[in-house]
């Protein structure tokens, strides 16, 4: 009975266990939440009334992490490719811009750009902003997963495709991207779950997203578990079918190679 | 086939593999390229290939020059079929995609005509049942037929072969060397850099014994092992026959 509960690699846990495991821990962890919250969380109508706030908050997010996933890949793909530039000026221009945005901070580039930058030359539309903020901060991060999965791609790569006559634009083209593709497919969907966390810092330069709206609603009705519980939800929502779409593609990855 | 060098050199660093080659060679079917680990085998085929340029000298192969820029390069390689040791496959594509490639891509065939040519060497070399599989999928002998069909596909002036069997083990290397046996009953003029010895001499026009950056000697297969001429030929041959 006492081996009921472990898993070693000699003699795997039983489904059952399994289960149980996880619904022990659902019901200790409830029980706990109950026990230290229930006298606090009795707001749930006020909340409540603020529901379309709250969802167009969380549309705000799904965008703004959206067009930036896609501007951030375009950036990555470019600084990687201007890193492995023969062309000295280019290739460190991009190793200063991966370097520098990868040793500051969010909170630091999202304040800078904003109060800095963008004040500076006139811009004003928050979400622009923000989103070229995040892109711009996401596409060094895509750039060095990108340039790591083009140096993955071993020398008898670039050799068989010149062999056979291909330019190097088609060697990209046709041999380099679709293996880096499928290599860095797994650690690109971690980074889109980075990319949708790493917005809710978008809050302090006043863009209504999620957890600037779960805010207004805390301060508004004084309800902060009430506020705060779905705040975390929401992401979770976002976040973890991502997260569990990424170790999927991780384990196909090993499984062909 | 003519091949003619012209005080080629080629170093790495300080280590001149090739120094100041000079060599003319010209032979019907097959020049085998055959010398110790490390004297310059591959790196003349390299040359041969137009993957690396020398540092200094011409070469020539049948009585034209050799460019020296890389757009040049690319038009005499897409003329020449090139196979590695291993690792010529493209892994996420299939056999027939690999064939398919060079033919659509760079001899800018049509799709139909360019599948005709692939199915008509795929079957050629038995590998129609596996056209459909990744390289991962292939047995090391087959991946090299695989890789031999995708450089024959494309009607080559020439073949250029590394070490096509070194990474194989013996079953496999003389399901290879078979290939290579066929290919030079229909016409096609082959450079190789082999260690199979037996192969050479039975199957080859010519050797050419590399080590210490240059070409040593080079005679007629029969005559280059019963009667080697340079005194380092002879005690290669006697260390690597001794087995």
């Amino acid at each position: 009975m006492a081996a009921f509960f472990f898993d070693r690699s000699g003699s795997p846990a039983s489904r059952a266990a399994k289960v149980l495991s996880a619904l022990l821990l659902l019901l200790g962890y409830s029980l706990l939440c109950w026990l230290a919250f229930s006298n606090s969380v009795q707001n749930w109508d006020k909340v409540w009334a603020y529901r379309v706030t709250f969802f167009q908050g969380w549309a705000n997010t799904i965008g703004i992490s959206a067009v930036s996933l896609i501007l951030s890949m375009l950036i990555g793909v470019l600084t990687a490719l201007a890193r492995r530039s023969a062309f000295l000026p280019l290739r460190y221009s991009a190793v200063a811009y991966v370097e520098t945005i990868r040793g500051l901070p969010l909170v630091v580039l999202v304040l800078f750009g904003f109060y800095g930058v963008a004040n500076a030359v006139g811009w004003h539309d928050r979400i622009s902003v923000g989103i070229v903020i995040l892109s711009l901060f996401s596409g060094a991060y895509i750039a060095e997963m990108i340039r790591a999965g083009i140096e993955s791609v071993g020398r008898s790569q670039w050799d068989s495709a010149r062999a056979i006559g291909l330019t190097s634009y088609q060697t990209y083209r046709f041999v380099i991207f679709p293996q880096v593709a499928r290599q860095i497919l797994p650690p690109l969907a971690g980074q889109f779950s980075s990319l949708i966390k790493d917005s809710s810092l978008l809050y302090i330069i006043g863009i209504s997203e999620l957890t600037f709206v779960a805010n207004q609603v805390n301060s508004a009705t004084y309800s902060t578990f009430e506020s705060f519980i779905p705040l975390g939800f929401c992401y979770l929502v976002l976040t973890l079918p991502i997260s569990l779409w990424s170790r999927y593609l991780e384990g196909r990855v090993r499984y062909e190679s | 086939m003519r091949v003619a060098l012209d005080g080629v050199t080629k170093a790495f660093g300080t280590n001149r593999v090739l120094d100041a080659v000079t060599f003319e060679a010209e032979f019907d079917h097959t020049l085998a390229l055959i010398g110790p680990s490390g004297g310059g085998k591959s790196t003349l085929l390299r040359l041969l290939a137009g993957l690396d340029i020398p540092d200094s000298g011409s070469l020539f192969v049948n009585g034209a020059e050799l460019p020296q820029d890389e757009g040049a390069l690319r038009r005499y390689r897409r003329r020449a079929g090139i196979v590695f040791q291993a690792y010529n496959l493209f892994p996420h594509l299939s056999a027939l995609e690999n064939v398919l490639l060079p033919l659509t891509r760079v001899h800018q065939l049509s799709r139909p005509a360019a599948l005709e040519r692939a199915d008509g060497v795929l079957r050629r070399f038995q590998l129609e049942e596996h056209a459909f599989k990744q390289p991962a999928l292939l047995s090391g002998g087959q991946r090299q037929r695989v890789a031999i069909a995708r450089a024959l596909a494309t009607d080559p002036d020439f073949l250029l072969l590394d070490e096509p069997t070194s990474a194989l083990d013996p079953e496999m290397t003389a399901e290879v060397l078979d290939v290579i046996v066929e290919l030079k009953e229909s016409g096609t003029p082959i450079i190789l850099v082999t260690h199979e010895m037996g192969f050479a001499r039975r199957s080859a026009d010519l050797v050419a014994f590399v080590s210490h950056g240059g070409i040593q000697e080079c005679a007629p297969a029969a005559e280059f092992f019963s009667t080697p001429r340079s005194a380092e030929t002879k005690r290669f041959l006697e260390k690597i026959l001794k087995y």
